[in-house]
C-alpha cells in the first residue's frame, strides 16, 4: 500500500522525521457569550423563521403534544425513541408510529411517512440549528427521509451557538458515530440560483420549544 | 498559450447567455457573502480568518503527524484509512471493494476530489453504476460535463437547458418549472439512494482528534449518501485534516458564509466511523481514502505551501474578474478561478498549461475574500517565475543540444574532421588560447605528422 510512500513524500518535503514532536497548535478559540434563557428562545425562533421554518413555543409538554397533533392533521408520522417525546406523549398521537429498533422496519416506515418527529440533543440559538446525535434514541433517517420534520426540544437544551456546543461537547466522536447539525429545511439553488426547498431532505421544518 | 486554452476563452467570451448566467450567480453569492461577513453581523470576522490561517498553517507544517493521528482515531472507531498516491489507486480500491461486496450501484455526493481522479468514468468502465446526487452535479453528469463552479456546478445552465437534459436523458416530459425539475430529481434519486450498495462522499474536513469526516451541504444528498447504503467511502485530499473538533467552531463559521452567504449550511455531518453497536441506522463499513495526487509536490516550497489551506468555498471565483467573464469550463482542469490557477500548475506541473498563471490581472480581490487568507497573487507570481525559468532552461538546452550534436557528428566522421580541424584551430582566437595556456598551435598537426612518417 501507499501509506509509507505518501508519508515519506510528506516528511521529505517538510524536512520532518518519523515520530518527530510537533509545535503546540494555536490555542482553541471558543467565545461563549452570556445570553439569558428567554433571549435564547427568541433567537432560535427568529433564526428558524428566517429560513422559512415554523416555530412554536409550548409552556409544558401537553402543549407540545396538542401542537404536534394539530400539525399532523391526520398525516402519518414516525417518531424517534427520544425519552422527551415519550414524556410529551407524542407516540400516542393518532397516526404516529414509534419504538423502532430494527433498521429495515424503520426505513420502510420512514419512506412512507409524511412527517418525521424527533427531539434534539442541543439547539444553537444564533443560527436556529438542531444538533442531533445518532443513538438508540435518535435514528438518523427520521429527520431525513420524510418530507416534513418536526423537532420537539426542551428549552434547557438551547445553547448560544457553535462555540458553546464545542465547549460542552469537545469530543462528539466519544458519544456517537454521527453528529448532524440541521439549520432549516433542505434547499438548493442549483438551477438559476432559484431557491427550492425539500430537494432531498425535508422541505418543511418545524421546531417546538418546550419550557 | 495552448490553442485549446485560447479557443475556450474566446468561446466563453462570445457566449452571451453564459456570461449573463455567470454574472447573475456569482453576483448573488458575492453579495450574500459580503452581507454575512459585514462587521455588524460578524464582528470577529478578521480574527476568525487569522485563526483559520494559523490553524491551516500549523496543520500543513505537521501534516504527517495529523494524518497519523487521524488514522489512529478512525481505526479506534472501527473505520479504515486508505492511502492513495494517485487516481489509479483510488479507483482500484473502490473497484476491489465493490467486487468483494458484490456491489453494483454507487451513489455519490459532491466531491471535487473525485472529479480530480475521474472516478465515475473508471467505475462505469468496470460496469458499475455511479450516480451523482447533488442536483447540480446530477445535471452535469446527465449532460456529460464537468462542474462549472466549485459550489454551483451547473450555474451556467438555465431551466430550459435542464429541461432538455432531463427530457433526453431521463425520458420525462418537457418540464421547465424549476420546482418540478427538482421534484423529478428527488424522486429519481430517492430510488437510487434506497437501492445503493455504496455511498461515496467527499469531505470538507478530516478531524484528527476524532477520526471524523465533516461534510457540509444544503440538499440532504450527502446525508442520504452516508446513511442509506451499507458502506460509506469518503474521499479527501491529504490537506483536509484539522487538529481538533473544537477548531470547527472557527471553520464552520467561515465556510458557508464565504460560499453562499449562509450562517451555517443546512446540514453539517460529523461522522466518525461506522454505526455503533446500539445505533439503529447508518453505514456498517466506513472508509476514508486520503489522496495525494500531486499535493506533496507543493509542500517543499514555503511560499507556495499555503495553496493547500483552501477550504473550497468558491469565494475567489465569485469575486474574480477573470472567472466572472470566462467561467469554469475555460480553465484547463477541474479547479477553476484563482484557486484553480494556482492549484492546477502545482498539481499537474506548469507545462500542463503554461499560460494559466498569466491569466490574471493580479488585482488581489481573491486574497481579500479568502477565508483562510491564501495570498493567491503572490503564489501566481511565483508560478509565473517558474514558467519563465523553465522556458529559459528549455531554450538554453536547445542551443546546447545542437552544439553537441554537431560536435558528435564531426567526431564520428574522420574526413569531415580532417577538413574541419585546421579551421577549428584557426578560429580559436589568440586571447582564448592564452587564457587556457595552450600556446600557439604547431604548424603541422599530429595527424599530418603521422601520415608523413
Amino acid at each position: 500500500m501507499s501509506r509509507a510512500a505518501v508519508l515519506h513524500r510528506i516528511r521529505t518535503a517538510l524536512c520532518r522525521s518519523e515520530g518527530q514532536a510537533i509545535l503546540q497548535p494555536p490555542p482553541v478559540r471558543l467565545r461563549v457569550p452570556e445570553v439569558e434563557r428567554e433571549q435564547r428562545i427568541a433567537n432560535v425562533c427568529r433564526a428558524v423563521e428566517a429560513l422559512a421554518g415554523k416555530t412554536h413555543r409550548a409552556a409544558a409538554t401537553h402543549g407540545a403534544r396538542d401542537f404536534v397533533g394539530a400539525a399532523l392533521a391526520g398525516c402519518s408520522a414516525v417518531a424517534s425513541n427520544a425519552p422527551f417525546l415519550a414524556e410529551c406523549g407524542i407516540g400516542t398521537l393518532p397516526g404516529v408510529r414509534t419504538g423502532f429498533t430494527d433498521e429495515a422496519a424503520l426505513r420502510a416506515a420512514c419512506t412512507s411517512a409524511d412527517v418525521g418527529i424527533t427531539s434534539a440533543d442541543y439547539v444553537l440559538a444564533d443560527t436556529g440549528t438542531l444538533v442531533m446525535l445518532s443513538s438508540p434514541e435518535e435514528a438518523r433517517m427520521i429527520s431525513l427521509l420524510p418530507p416534513s420534520h418536526i423537532a420537539v426540544v426542551q428549552a434547557s437544551r438551547i445553547l448560544t451557538g457553535l462555540d458553546e456546543l464545542f465547549s460542552v461537547l469537545p469530543h462528539p466522536a466519544d458519544v456517537t458515530s454521527s453528529m448532524v447539525m440541521i439549520t432549516g429545511p433542505s434547499r438548493t439553488g442549483d438551477i438559476e440560483m432559484t431557491l427550492v426547498r425539500g430537494v432531498h431532505g425535508p422541505g418543511e421544518f418545524t421546531v417546538v420549544v418546550v419550557g | 498559450m495552448s490553442v485549446d486554452f485560447d479557443r475556450k476563452i474566446h468561446g466563453a467570451l462570445a457566449n452571451q447567455k453564459q456570461q449573463r448566467a455567470i454574472q447573475n450567480a456569482t453576483g448573488k453569492m458575492k453579495a450574500g457573502r459580503e452581507a454575512m461577513v459585514a462587521p455588524e453581523i460578524l464582528p470577529d470576522y478578521q480574527e476568525l480568518r487569522a485563526q483559520a490561517n494559523a490553524l491551516k498553517k500549523h496543520t500543513i507544517d505537521h501534516l504527517d503527524h495529523y494524518l497519523e493521528e487521524f488514522e489512529r482515531n478512525v481505526e479506534a472507531h472501527g473505520g479504515k484509512v486508505i492511502w492513495a498516491k494517485d487516481a489509479t489507486e483510488v479507483a482500484d480500491f473502490v473497484l476491489s471493494l465493490a467486487r468483494d461486496r458484490g456491489a453494483h450501484l454507487i451513489v455519490k455526493s459532491k466531491s471535487m476530489t473525485s472529479e480530480e481522479v475521474d472516478l465515475n468514468e473508471r467505475l462505469e468502465h468496470d460496469g458499475l453504476e455511479a450516480v451523482e446526487t447533488d442536483l447540480g452535479e446530477y445535471i452535469m453528469q446527465l449532460a456529460g460535463e464537468r462542474p462549472f463552479h466549485i459550489v454551483g456546478p451547473a450555474l451556467h445552465k438555465d431551466r430550459y437547458d435542464v429541461a432538455d437534459v432531463f427530457e433526453k436523458r431521463l425520458g420525462v416530459g418537457r418540464e421547465t418549472v424549476i420546482e418540478k425539475q427538482a421534484a423529478i430529481a428527488r424522486v429519481r434519486l430517492r430510488e437510487k439512494f434506497l437501492a445503493a450498495d455504496i455511498g461515496i462522499s467527499g469531505a470538507n474536513f478530516l478531524v484528527a482528534d476524532s477520526g471524523a469526516v465533516v461534510i457540509v451541504e444544503n440538499e440532504g444528498n450527502a446525508r442520504l449518501t452516508t446513511t442509506a447504503p451499507k458502506i460509506h467511502i469518503a474521499i479527501a485530499g491529504i490537506e483536509k485534516v484539522i487538529p481538533r473538533a473544537q477548531d470547527l467552531a472557527v471553520f464552520l463559521k467561515l465556510l458557508a458564509r464565504s460560499a453562499t452567504g449562509q450562517a451555517l449550511p443546512v446540514y453539517t455531518s460529523f461522522l466518525s466511523g461506522p454505526r455503533r453497536k446500539t445505533e439503529i441506522d447508518g453505514p456498517e463499513e466506513f472508509y476514508v481514502v486520503v489522496l495525494d495526487n500531486g499535493r506533496t509536490r507543493l509542500l517543499p516550497d514555503r511560499a507556495k505551501r499555503q495553496s493547500l489551506y483552501c477550504i473550497r468555498c468558491g469565494a475567489c471565483l465569485n469575486t474574480c474578474p477573470v472567472y466572472r467573464r470566462v467561467g469554469g469550463h475555460a480553465f484547463p482542469w477541474v479547479y477553476a478561478g484563482p484557486i484553480g490557477a494556482i492549484l492546477t500548475p502545482q498539481f499537474l506541473g506548469t507545462s500542463h498549461e503554461p499560460a494559466l498563471p498569466f491569466a490574471s490581472s493580479l488585482c488581489g480581490a481573491c486574497a481579500d475574500v479568502c477565508p483562510v487568507k491564501i495570498d493567491i497573487p503572490r503564489v501566481l507570481l511565483e508560478l509565473r517565475s517558474d514558467v519563465r525559468k523553465s522556458e529559459m532552461r528549455e531554450q538554453r538546452n536547445r542551443v546546447e543540444k545542437l552544439t553537441f550534436r554537431a560536435f558528435a557528428w564531426i567526431m564520428t566522421h574522420p574526413r569531415v574532421y580532417a577538413m574541419a580541424a585546421p579551421f577549428g584551430v584557426a578560429m580559436m582566437p589568440a586571447r582564448l588560447r592564452e587564457r587556457f595556456g595552450l600556446g600557439d598551435p604547431p604548424r603541422r598537426s599530429f595527424r599530418d605528422q603521422w601520415r608523413g612518417r
